[in-house]
């Protein structure tokens, strides 16, 4: 019972750190990007890359995910995404879909439709048991390092200058602009930090979710789901919306198999339903 | 002039522009001729036909809703895999003659539209994608657990109709299918070509420009989004429903994500808020699907993917007009 809530947690933390870039382009920057789970993915395939085939040890590829999605990221914003900014929502969703189908059947091309396998260090496998709840070391690693992850995103948004410049060039990123915030830059930077924490996620959890070219179709609605149930006005919003789903999530499929999904679909529409702006969010905001 | 008898004088001149908005084009008869005439030439090709009648019809479904009511939906397969269900299940269980399990299909989804336009009516763009995207999901995977009733993964098979008007037979070439689908089509068609060059279609116009404004002369927006969501949910379940009856197959493919979202593009190429958009998308995508997938059968998404960013960064509007293209800032 607590082992499960572990896991869910475990599970929660991590979609957390997958779509809280999402949480920033959707909610901050008001851009539909679905081609997130891309970014996710890019992420998860540099690591495997890298431990398989040059033989990098574990810890040494997650900073190398993270920087080459970010690099990702940047690049696309400066090319792509910039001139979708100020599209109708439609616009957006066509795009980024688009991008998915690419990366999709371009992954499948290059690297092959398999289910890539990846094998965390012998200090990281196995489970003790600490006061009858059984703790996997590696979902323990995950809440660790997502959890650090979480607090310094916190700090970042809201105690330093960056921070606020992000806050303001989102509110009126014409004023933003007259009162000298390079609000390009900004937002560049924020979209390469925001693919560069997917591209984390994905490498974190290319054990836990299994990674395959259909990832990005496959996970796209768990983090629309985090992001649209949290609401997308701050970051504590998803971070508890993606908890929940984690630990609906494993509950659901521990409990009742038969059901899989559906549990957490029938959740997020009847949040929805009750709460439009999502659970979080703030009335009057977009 | 009195002021009465301006009001008459513009009533009727409001009345005369949605008369001749509403008028038969000539291109419009060649284009039903030249829809009949397919049948006799296309020799093998009836099936990719039928399958272009059951998709524009599909995608002009959504076309009320997205392009003249302004809902976002990236769930309208919901309707279209229910209406296929429905209709099989129909056939398999109940009696096999299509034309009943038809009015029966499009009362049954009209049913499941009314319940989910309550919940589409709440929250913006987001929420609403999501909601659409979760109604979907959802039937997706009943469907995929509820296997004593729908066949679960392997789709529902063995599914027999009768004769159509009992007379016509569903043979192997389609030909029957293709004038079947084609004339639901015909008949969908002009229901929605008159409620879109009614009142009503033209109140729907002013709410999806601004929801606001409308409200605030006094027209009541919940009522209009519902019949709208409605019946554009029974016209894609019309659709479900030939695709199961001509194909004789139901099948998850029907619920899923992918159908969604291909829909949105079909709608796209063709031009949103224009009936013949789904049409001419409808054709256009089937015979590029046809093409690339007999070209790369595996990869024919990537190309897929591909155009669709080329669209949408060079913007929809400006499609059709390359010379455009590369020129900064003009755009609609």
């Amino acid at each position: 019972m607590l082992t499960l809530l572990f896991d869910g947690i475990a599970y929660g933390m991590l979609l957390f750190v997958l779509s809280v870039g999402l949480a920033v382009t959707m909610g901050l920057m008001n851009f539909i990007n679905l081609a997130h789970g891309a970014f996710a993915m890019a992420g998860g395939y540099t690591t495997v890359l890298l431990m398989n085939r040059l033989g990098v040890p574990f810890l040494a590829t997650l900073p190398l995910a993270f920087l080459f999605t970010a690099i990702l990221g940047a690049a696309f914003e400066r090319t792509l995404y910039r001139p979708m900014y100020n599209r109708p929502h439609l616009d957006q969703v066509l795009f980024s879909i688009g991008l998915v189908f690419m990366a999709v059947t371009g992954v499948d091309y290059i690297i092959g439709s398999q289910q890539q396998m990846i094998s965390v260090p012998s200090w990281l496998q196995g489970r003790f048991d600490l006061a009858d709840v059984g703790i996997g070391k590696y979902r323990l690693f995950i809440i660790v390092v997502c959890g650090l992850l979480t607090v310094a995103l916190q700090m970042i948004l809201s105690r330093t200058r960056f921070g606020s410049r992000l806050r303001a060039a989102v509110d009126d990123p014409r004023v933003a602009q007259g009162l000298g915030i390079n609000v390009n830059q900004v937002f560049l930077l924020t979209f390469a930090v925001g693919s560069g924490l997917a591209g984390l996620g994905g490498a974190l959890g290319a054990e836990v979710l299994g990674l395959e070219p259909i990832f990005p179709l496959k996970f796209m609605v768990y983090f629309l789901i985090v992001v649209s149930v949290g609401g997308t006005t701050t970051i504590t919003g998803p971070l508890l919306a993606a908890l929940l789903l984690g630990i609906a999530d494993v509950f659901g499929k521990y409990y009742a198999p038969k059901l899989g999904a559906f549990i957490v679909y029938a959740l997020m529409i009847a949040i929805l339903t009750w709460r439009p702006q999502g659970l979080f969010g703030q009335k009057g905001s977009k | 002039m009195s002021a009465p008898d301006r009001q008459t004088a513009s009533l009727e001149k409001v009345q005369a522009s949605l008369r001749a908005a509403s008028g038969w084009r000539w291109w419009e008869l060649a284009l039903g001729v030249l829809a009949i005439a397919s049948v006799f030439l296309s020799g093998s090709h009836a099936l990719l036909l039928n399958e272009i009648a059951i998709l524009a019809l599909f995608a002009l479904s959504l076309d009320l809703i997205l392009g003249y009511a302004g809902i976002v939906s990236l769930g309208h397969a919901a309707f279209f895999g229910f209406g296929a269900y429905v209709a099989a299940l129909f056939a398999k269980h109940v009696m096999p003659d299509p034309l009943v399990g038809l009015v029966v299909t499009i009362a049954s989804t009209a049913v499941l539209g009314a319940l989910c336009s309550v919940l589409v009516m709440r929250g913006s763009d987001l929420t609403r994608l999501m909601i659409t995207l979760g109604v979907a999901a959802v039937l997706y995977e009943l469907a995929n657990k509820l296997d004593w009733l729908t066949g679960g993964a392997d789709g529902l098979q063995g599914v027999v109709m009768g004769k159509l008007l009992g007379t016509f037979e569903f043979d192997l070439f389609g030909k029957t299918a293709y004038a079947y689908s084609l004339a639901v089509l015909f008949v969908c068609l002009l229901i929605t070509r008159r409620i879109v060059h009614s009142p009503f279609g033209y109140s729907l116009k002013a709410l999806r420009d601004n929801r606001l404004r409308t409200q605030s002369i006094g027209l009541s927006v919940h009522l209009r989004l519902v019949a709208v969501y409605t019946l554009g949910a029974a016209i894609a379940g019309a659709a479900g429903a030939l695709m199961a009856q001509t194909s004789g197959f139901a099948s998850l493919d029907g619920l899923e994500f992918h159908r969604s979202a291909e829909l949105v593009l079909v709608l796209v190429i063709g031009g949103t808020a224009y009936l013949y958009g789904g049409i001419f998308g409808a054709i256009a995508f089937k015979l590029l699907h046809d093409v690339l997938s007999a070209w790369t059968p595996q990869y024919w998404m990537f190309w897929l993917g591909l155009f669709l960013v080329v669209l949408m960064l060079v913007g929809r509007d400006r499609l059709v007009r390359p010379w455009t293209w590369f020129k900064r800032g003009g755009q609609a």
